[in-house]
């Protein structure tokens, strides 16, 4: 039902939706700023003003997907991610690497200058990929074999990702695959089983540990009675996964198998590994219940925080500001993201409503991964943190995706979906 | 049916909700459990990274006399010290103060021993610098982080070499000290007593230090000082009262012989507190204190003189004439003799015992005397009978139990252990059981032979005969360190007897050139053997003699004659007990001729094969 008399335009878009982010916004600017604020020299010093820039050019672009018709998304978004895939592929090929994981190739150059992590536009890409693939079924998913071509759209992207090797985006690739299945129907215990591999590789640095999980496992392909081939299908790969964890970790890179054992022991090597960890959990636990007061963190004024404005910029906010910093922080990422479910439930159509929550499943991965790992939760990868984390690539992306979802939100408002 | 269904949204965003709640929740018992259930923990930690340590050295406490006056003091000193992290950064450091001061090799080895054994603490430089080098290192403060320059209280001795001896000095302590616990509770780098009432009462002088805290970053190079995470301000430690008379200390080293070697205690014998205690020579503790202090110790403790040698407690000497008073005690305790009983034979200037021909220090003899008389005149001939009387074991067992073979115990670190055998298994072990005869009693019984006395120990045993009731007293310079049960075991009448002699032997016997009008003096003269060069001299005397209040003993060493040291003994108590104008310089002193029979080899050269 169309309001045509007095329609503000402002009062098509999501309130909750733009508070939080603008709240979310200037709450990563100041600790951005203050991550700047060492006794020490860092090339953060003026970081903030950087990242000014980069959400202001988000900003312009989030303006533009804004205008943009879902329609006409839709219609590209083959082209978008045959495009963000090649680029996958040409990374791993003449890709560089930065900062601290200078050995990773996950910068695409040109004539000598970074101009961008392909694999932040590859979620967006896989996003929409996705949503238009299940967007086009019109009855849910109700046996693996009806999840084969999405997993290999999210499996493609995930795995030139993991090459890099990037293991924290390919998680992200994981967890935006398992929230755009679920948001389109398919059986939760059906995820289970398309998890089921991944689950066992975890745990098969025990066999006791992975014992349970294969009889477990087998209890459940009993009870829920899938199609005899996949369900041999997926207790062999589960068996498979089990036995070739060895074979696995051997090809992982030194720093990785190191940042492995230090989630598991932070002391395995404090010097070294377990340092990041050890530090920053140092960091959020002297900050107390209300901090050291902003820009007085001195575990990050001395430098004892290491990659205080991009990975492990929580911890500033966990210094300075203390657990109610913390509290609303999270409260505010909580607030952001029932709004993108909220918009993601109430949209036109399906292919809108996919790309929404998947967005939503992104940032959701983002957020867990990089604030679990500042206290332990999660073990340590480089990916950054929505709105604090200083960074150009996943910046736009972050801005677009909220231009896109305020879209979404504003036609369901338009079309009365919504009141 | 749909699965877009508004129903089917609706549920699946009622669990998402849920689940980004639960996930939310999560996060937030994981701050929670880091940020105020760890907090404490990681707060220790976050200061632990970021402050070092700096010790700000507590004043030690005063050292004082009995009427308060200092002994041992603080002014205010300095100290240069460097905080660095690695050790190429102490080398740049190095090589940029060598530029203003020399440093060389030898101190270079130091400091990164120093530093190697507490990198996290600022490294020593200098102790007591001269304060021009202290402007020069400040002006460059800009291009050395690291450097702490403190105030330190810097020990200060007002009266030098006069009282060296009983105060000792301070210095640092060393690697083994520190290994062996010597210093409970002594830091590495601290300053502690050596010698003395220093390292006696070293627990009570150190005092607490403080601290401060230097801001560091993460590679520990110097971010911020002071101000940061509060301040221990250091305790001064206690102020030692002594029972020295420093009007009377100086006196006692004024009057010993220049140049000469030994020592004089005086003593009070009704509590055993020492009133002065003087070894000669002495040194300045003073040269000890800052930087070339380690280089002063280092050669006075190899210089031949000895001076850092305490003679009072540290060197045992035999006690010769003095000592006969014991043999005394022992036969008149026993009931063998009383004060005038004689000995069978008179001395005609010796005895013949055995094959051998024992001399008396005067060769034309004494002649018939009682124990009075023989005291007086210190007759030899005659206690070597008495100790022929009281036979060799009595006179170890008794002497065993007057405490001659053990410390005096005074307060002091380092006192000497008197030498005397306790039993004649001493000479079965060391001669074979036929190896020795029962006329090493003579040579005991005049006070040579196997006895070595510590002037301390001498005037331990002087204060008991110097005590109305004969009981012992523990020579004290702070307190004593218990009750010995102690006495003599002698009738006040027999008592006053000897002090009766002893008064005589100034006033008439050998030590009558030092007497002094007005006074009565006690005392004894002596003159130990020694094989080494001329002979060193006793005096031990108490004074008044009917109501004794102070003992005063000295031995110098190559005196020849105890008869020389007694004038000054006499000298130093007329001092105490009639002030400082007691006018004794208007006596001419005379030296009696007092001397010590020659030796008698009574010992085989080898023991016999028999």
């Amino acid at each position: 039902m169309i309001n045509p008399a007095g329609f503000a335009r402002s009062e098509g878009l999501n309130r909750p939706l733009v508070v939080s982010v603008a709240l979310l916004g200037l709450f990563g600017l100041a600790t951005l700023y203050s991550a700047g604020q060492t006794d020490v020299p860092t090339p953060a010093a003026d970081i903030w003003q950087k990242q000014m820039v980069w959400f202001t050019v988000g900003i312009g672009l989030a303006a533009v997907s804004f205008r943009l018709s879902p329609r006409y998304l839709e219609w590209m978004t083959p082209a978008i991610y045959v495009f963000a895939v090649s680029l996958l592929v040409l990374t791993l090929i003449v890709g560089t690497g930065a900062g601290t994981a200078a050995s990773v190739r996950s910068w695409i150059a040109l004539g000598g200058m970074r101009i961008g992590q392909p694999a932040e536009l590859a979620k967006l890409a896989t996003i929409l990929m996705l949503a238009r693939l299940l967007a086009s079924r019109r009855a849910a998913a109700n046996s693996l074999r009806d999840l084969i071509p999405a997993s290999v759209v999210a499996g493609v992207p995930l795995l030139l990702v993991a090459l890099q090797p990037d293991l924290g985006s390919a998680f992200v690739f994981v967890g935006i695959l398992f929230a755009v299945l679920f948001w389109a129907g398919a059986n939760p215990w059906l995820l289970l089983l398309l998890a089921s591999p991944l689950i066992s590789l975890l745990l098969s640095f025990s066999v006791f540990s992975w014992g349970i999980w294969i009889v477990l496992l087998t209890a459940l392909l009993v009870w829920l009675r899938p199609f005899i081939l996949e369900a041999t299908a997926v207790w062999l790969t589960n068996v498979v996964m089990g036995i070739m964890s060895l074979q696995l970790w051997g090809t992982l890179a030194p720093y990785q198998k190191n940042r492995l054992l230090s989630f598991l022991n932070p002391e395995f090597d404090p010097q070294a590994t377990g340092w990041h960890l050890i530090q920053s959990k140092v960091a959020i636990g002297s900050g107390g219940i209300l901090g050291k007061g902003f820009t007085e963190g001195t575990q990050k004024r001395l430098a004892f925080l290491p990659e205080q404005h991009t990975d492990f910029i929580f911890p500033v906010v966990g210094e300075e500001l203390g657990l109610a910093g913390v509290v609303v922080a999270l409260a505010l990422f909580t607030t952001f993201l029932l709004a993108l479910v909220r918009i993601a439930g109430h949209a036109t159509d399906s292919y809108s409503s996919l790309l929404v929550f998947g967005v939503a499943g992104m940032i959701f991965a983002h957020v867990i991964q990089n604030i679990g790992m500042t206290v332990g939760l999660m073990p340590i990868t480089g990916i950054p943190l929505p709105l604090f984390s200083y960074g150009g690539s996943f910046v736009i992306v972050f801005w677009v995706s909220v231009g896109l979802a305020l879209r979404v939100g504003w036609d369901s408002r338009l079309a009365g979906y919504h009141n | 049916m749909n699965s877009f269904h508004p129903h089917l949204v609706a549920r699946r965003a009622r669990q998402s909700t849920i689940v980004i709640f639960a996930i939310f929740g999560a996060l937030t018992a994981a701050f929670f459990n880091v940020q105020v259930l760890g907090s404490e923990k990681y707060r220790l930690r976050s200061d632990k990274n970021r402050l070092r340590t700096v010790y700000l050295p507590a004043p030690r406490g005063l050292i004082v006399d009995a009427q308060g006056i200092a002994l041992a003091e603080n002014v205010p000193g300095y100290t240069v010290s460097l905080l660095v992290s690695s050790e190429e950064e102490l080398h740049d450091a190095l090589d940029r103060i060598s530029a203003i001061t020399e440093i060389d090799s030898a101190m270079a080895g130091e400091v990164l021993a120093r530093w190697r054994r507490a990198p996290t603490d600022p490294v020593l430089l200098f102790r007591d610098p001269p304060l021009e080098l202290v402007a020069q290192l400040e002006e460059r403060r800009v291009m050395l982080r690291g450097l702490v320059v403190q105030t330190e209280p810097k020990r200060r001795y007002p009266f030098g070499p006069m009282v060296a001896h009983a105060i000792g000095y301070v210095g640092e302590i060393s690697e083994r000290e520190l290994e062996e616990r010597s210093f409970p509770g002594a830091r590495f780098g601290a300053l502690v007593g050596r010698g003395g009432l220093e390292h006696q009462y070293d627990e009570r002088l150190r005092g607490s230090d403080g601290v401060r805290f230097i801001e560091v970053d993460v590679l520990g190079r110097t971010v911020r000082r002071g101000g940061m995470g509060g301040r221990i301000e250091p305790g001064q430690g206690d102020t030692i009262w002594t029972t020295l008379d420093v009007g009377l200390q100086q006196y006692v080293a004024e009057t010993f012989p220049a140049g000469g070697r030994g020592a004089v205690v005086v003593m009070d014998p009704r509590d055993g507190s020492v009133l002065a205690l003087y070894s000669a020579p002495s040194f300045d503790p003073n040269a000890f204190v800052g930087a070339q202090g380690m280089v002063e110790r280092q050669r006075l403790l190899t210089a031949e003189n000895q001076p850092l040698f305490n003679r009072a407690i540290q060197g045992t000497y035999p006690p010769a004439s003095p000592w006969k008073l014991a043999i005394a005690a022992m036969a008149l305790r026993r009931g063998l003799i009383d004060l005038d009983s004689k000995m069978p034979t008179p001395c005609t200037g010796g005895l013949q015992y055995g094959d051998r021909f024992f001399r008396c220090w005067q060769q034309e003899g004494h002649g018939d005397l009682t124990l009075a008389e023989a005291i007086e005149e210190s007759c030899d001939v005659f206690f070597y009978q008495l100790g022929l009387r009281l036979t060799l074991p009595t006179i170890l067992n008794d002497g065993t139990e007057m405490g001659f073979s053990e410390p005096a115990g005074i307060d002091l670190p380092g006192e000497a252990i008197s030498f005397f055998p306790s039993s004649t298994q001493y000479y079965d072990d060391r001669y074979g059981r036929r190896g020795w005869t029962s006329a090493i009693a003579l040579n005991l019984a005049i006070g040579q032979g196997e006895n070595d006395q510590t002037l301390i120990n001498m005037m331990r045993f002087y204060s008991m005969l110097a005590n109305s009731d004969g009981a012992a007293v523990e020579p004290h310079l702070v307190e004593r360190r218990g009750e010995t049960a102690r006495s003599l075991d002698l009738t006040s009448e027999v008592l006053d007897g000897l002090r009766e002699s002893l008064l005589s032997v100034v006033q008439t016997g050998t030590a009558a050139g030092a007497r002094i009008a007005d006074l009565k003096i006690a005392g004894k003269t002596g003159t130990a053997q020694n094989p080494h060069g001329e002979d060193h001299g006793w005096f031990i005397a108490f004074a008044p003699a009917d109501d004794p209040v102070v003992v005063v003993g000295a031995i110098v060493e190559f005196a020849e004659h105890g008869s020389s040291v007694a004038p000054m003994v006499n000298s130093i108590v007329a001092r105490y007990l009639l002030g400082e104008n007691h006018g004794s310089e208007q006596y001419r002193m005379v030296f009696p001729a007092d001397s010590a029979p020659e030796p008698v080899q009574i010992l085989p050269l080898l023991p016999s094969g028999d």
